[in-house]
C-alpha cells in the first residue's frame, strides 16, 4: 500500500506541445492518501484515463513526478509499482479457464499454489463466479468477462493501488449497483487505496469518500460528495454533479447584493468584491412561490417520480426547479432563493465572500 | 415463426448453377471424359473404365512426385508460418516505418511467378548470380543445377522469399485488431513476453493463420511455375512436384488418358487436405466456444 503523490505533473500526446491547449492532462499536484477511496468524475476526454495511466506506469508523463510513499517511480516499469487496473471493456485471457484468469497475476509473481487455490476461490466468491471457474473465458458473456477482469484486479493482496476506468460500463444495471457495493465492502475490509475512474456521478459520489473532478485536462475541485453539491469550485462541478445542475444567472455582484438581468436584485448572504460574474443555485434550494422573488415564466413541468421538475425561464435564462410532488403549481409565477444557498462565481470560479464587510 | 415454403425458388439459383457449369463443370467434364477414355485422335473414344487410375495408383513416378511435393509443402510451411509470425510481432505498429515496411513487404508478392523463377535461376548461378557466385568465392560447393539438395535448397528459398511476407503481412493484420488494452492488461498482471504471445497475440491470430496455412498449403502443393523455371524439376526428377509431373505428361509425352486421371485424383487430394485442415482447426476453435451459454 502506498500514498501516491502527483508533483507537477503533465501530459501531452504531442512530441512537441506548443502551448496549454496541446496538454491532454494541465499541470496538477495531488497526493492520494493510502487507503482512501477516490472517484475521478468528469466527461468524456477530459484525461482522467490518461492521469490513471500515467499512475499505473502505462504512460510516462512529459512532466512532473510520481511517487509512491517517498519513492519517485516516474520511470518504474508497470510491474515494479506493483498496481492493479481494471479497464473499461472485459480484458480476459481466451484460452484460459475462469480460473486459470484469476490466477494469472499471482502465477506471475511466482506466489504458490496453495495460496492461489485458496485466494483464486475467494476471488470467485467476492464476483459470483464460483460455478464457473473452471469454464473456458472465451464464449461466457460481457458482463461475466468483466467481472472476470475485476477479480483479476482484486485478486493480489499486497497491491498498491487497484485502478478502476469505468469498469462497470458494460455491466447490467442490477449486477452494477451489486459490484459497486461489492467494491465498496472490499475497501473497507482491505483498505487498498482505490481509484475509481467514471463520468457517472452517482457511481462516483456513491463509491468515493473523495471525489476529484476533472475538466478539459484539469482538475477543478476535490471534495466529498457533499462539498461538491454545496459549493461547486467551478461551474464545471456545478453543471455537472447533480440531475439537473446548477443554475447559473449572470449577476452584478456588489457587497451583499446581486444585481440580476432586469434590474431585479437579491441579497447574498456574505459580502463580496464587486465584479461582474454569476450566482448559482441549485434547482433543489428554489422554490415556486406566488409573490416575492422573481418573476419567472414556467415552460415545462417533468415529473421524475419523487418530485417534479420545473424547467422555468428568467430573463430568457433557463431555471430548473425541483418543486415537491403534489404543490399546487397554477397561479405561482415566482421563484424564491435560499440566500445561504447562493454560490458567487466571477469568470467560471467560485469566489469565497469576504471575511467581514470592512 | 412461419416459413413459407415454394419450390419455386430454386429456380433463383439457376443463373449460378448455369455460371459455375460453364466456368468450372463443364470443362471439368472434359478432363473426366480423357480420364475414362482412351483416345488416338480424330475424336474417337474408347471406353478405358477405370485402367487410367489404376495406373496411376500404381505409378512410382507418381509416388515420387507425391512425396517430393508432400515434403515441400510441410518445409516451406515449417518455414513461413513460425518466420511470418516472428516478423510481424516485429514489425512497426504504427508511423512511417510501418508503411515503409508494408510497401517493402508486400513487394515480393507483386512479381509475376515466372520472373521470380527468373530472378532465382540467375541470381543462384554460379557464373554470374550474385548469390552463386558468393557462396562459390566462400569455398562452399553450391551449384543447383546439378546437385539436388543445392536444387532444393534453391526452390525452398525462392519460396520463401516469394511467400513469407503473405503469412507476416495476414499476421500483422490479425495482430493489429488487438485491443491496446489487452497489452496494458498484461503488463499490469505482469506476463512475460512469452505469456502475452501464447495468450493473447496467438489466440487473435488463429483466424487468419488458419487461412494463411490453407493458403500456403493450397498453393504450394500446387506450385509449377517458379521451380520450373528454376530448375525444369531437375537435376534428375529430384524437384519435380505434382504439377511439373503432370504437364510432362500431358503436354510433353501427350499421355492425355493416364494425365487425365492424375489431373482428377491431385484435385480431390488437394480438395481433402485442405477440408481437413479448415475441419481441425476450426474444431479447435470450437471445442473452446462450444460450452453451452448461460451466466
Amino acid at each position: 500500500m502506498a500514498r501516491i503523490t502527483l508533483q507537477n505533473l503533465a501530459h501531452s500526446y504531442l512530441p512537441h506541445p506548443a502551448g496549454e491547449q496541446d496538454f491532454a492532462l494541465k499541470e496538477l499536484n495531488h497526493v492520494w492518501q493510502d487507503g482512501s477511496a477516490y472517484a475521478l468524475l468528469g466527461a468524456s476526454g477530459c484525461g482522467k484515463t490518461t492521469l490513471l495511466n500515467i499512475i499505473s506506469g502505462l504512460l510516462r508523463p512529459s512532466q512532473g513526478r510520481v511517487l509512491f510513499n517517498d519513492r519517485d517511480v516516474t520511470d518504474a516499469a508497470t510491474a515494479e509499482r506493483n498496481i492493479a487496473q481494471v479497464f473499461q471493456f472485459p480484458v480476459v485471457y481466451d484460452t484460459m479457464t475462469v480460473r486459470q484468469n484469476l490466477a494469472f497475476p499471482l502465477q506471475n509473481r511466482g506466489r504458490d499454489a496453495a495460496y492461489i487455490k485458496a485466494r483464486v476461490q475467494e476471488i470467485a466468491r467476492i464476483i459470483g463466479m464460483e460455478a464457473a471457474l473452471d469454464r473456458r473465458a472465451q464464449g461466457l458473456t460481457a458482463d461475466a468477462k468483466q467481472k472476470i477482469s475485476l477479480g483479476r484486479g482484486m485478486v493480489r493482496e499486497d497491491v498498491n493501488a487497484i485502478l478502476f476506468d469505468e469498469p462497470l460500463t458494460v455491466i447490467d444495471p442490477h449486477m452494477k449497483w451489486e459490484l459497486r457495493t461489492q467494491l465498496k465492502r472490499l475497501h473497507r475490509e482491505f483498505g487498498h487505496t482505490m481509484i475509481y475512474v467514471t463520468h457517472d456521478q452517482t457511481e462516483a459520489l456513491t463509491f468515493a469518500q473523495q471525489v476529484v473532478v476533472m475538466h478539459d485536462g484539469r482538475v477543478v475541485q476535490i471534495g466529498t460528495p457533499q462539498e461538491l453539491f454545496e459549493r461547486p469550485a467551478h461551474r464545471f462541478v456545478g453543471y455537472f454533479i447533480g440531475s439537473p445542475g446548477m443554475n447559473f444567472l449572470p449577476a452584478e455582484i456588489a457587497g451583499s447584493s446581486a444585481r440580476l438581468a432586469g434590474g431585479a436584485t437579491l441579497s447574498l448572504s456574505g459580502h463580496y468584491a464587486p465584479a461582474t460574474g454569476a450566482i448559482g443555485i441549485r434547482p433543489e434550494h428554489l422554490f415556486l412561490t406566488d409573490r416575492g422573488g422573481l418573476p419567472v415564466t414556467i415552460r415545462r413541468i417533468e415529473d421524475v417520480g419523487r418530485h417534479r421538475l420545473i424547467r422555468a425561464e428568467f430573463q430568457g435564462a433557463p431555471l430548473n426547479i425541483v418543486a415537491p410532488e403534489g404543490l399546487p403549481i397554477d397561479g405561482l409565477s415566482h421563484v424564491g432563493f435560499d440566500a445561504r444557498r447562493i454560490n458567487v462565481y466571477v469568470g467560471d470560479w467560485r469566489v469565497a465572500p469576504q471575511e467581514k464587510a470592512a | 415463426m412461419e416459413k413459407t415454403t415454394n419450390n419455386r425458388a430454386w429456380f433463383l439459383v439457376l443463373p449460378v448453377l448455369v455460371l459455375v457449369a460453364f466456368s468450372a463443370v463443364i470443362p471439368l467434364m472434359t478432363v473426366v471424359n480423357y480420364a475414362f477414355n482412351d483416345t488416338f485422335g480424330n475424336n474417337e473414344f474408347f471406353w478405358a473404365g477405370l485402367e487410367w487410375f489404376d495406373e496411376m495408383v500404381h505409378s512410382s513416378r507418381l509416388h515420387g512426385a507425391l512425396g517430393r511435393q508432400a515434403l515441400f509443402s510441410a518445409i516451406i510451411l515449417a518455414i513461413e508460418v513460425p518466420l511470418g509470425i516472428f516478423i510481424a510481432l516485429n514489425m512497426p505498429k504504427r508511423g512511417f516505418w510501418s508503411s515503409l515496411v508494408l510497401v517493402l513487404m508486400a513487394l515480393p508478392l507483386l512479381i509475376p511467378f515466372n520472373v521470380v523463377g527468373t530472378i532465382w535461376q540467375i541470381f543462384g548461378r554460379v557464373d554470374i548470380g550474385l548469390l552463386g557466385h558468393t557462396l562459390e568465392a566462400l569455398g562452399l560447393d553450391y551449384n543447383y543445377t546439378n546437385d539436388p539438395i543445392d536444387a532444393w535448397i534453391t526452390v525452398i528459398a525462392m519460396d520463401v522469399w516469394h511467400w513469407t511476407s503473405l503469412v507476416a503481412l495476414l499476421c500483422y493484420a490479425g495482430l493489429q485488431s488487438i485491443p491496446q488494452a489487452y497489452y496494458q492488461a498484461a503488463r499490469i498482471d505482469q506476463a512475460s513476453r512469452w505469456a502475452v504471445f501464447r495468450y493473447i497475440e496467438l489466440p487473435k491470430m488463429k483466424g487468419v493463420l488458419l487461412i494463411a496455412v490453407l493458403l500456403r498449403f493450397m498453393d504450394s502443393f500446387m506450385i509449377y511455375t517458379e521451380p520450373f523455371v528454376v530448375t525444369g524439376g531437375g537435376p534428375g526428377n529430384s524437384t519435380t512436384f505434382l504439377s511439373i509431373d503432370l504437364v510432362k505428361m500431358a503436354v510433353g509425352q501427350f499421355d492425355l488418358g493416364p494425365a487425365a486421371a492424375f489431373s482428377l485424383m491431385y484435385f480431390l487430394v488437394i480438395l481433402l487436405v485442405s477440408w481437413v485442415f479448415y475441419t481441425v482447426m476450426t474444431n479447435m476453435d470450437r471445442s473452446a466456444s462450444d460450452i453451452p451459454e448461460g451466466l
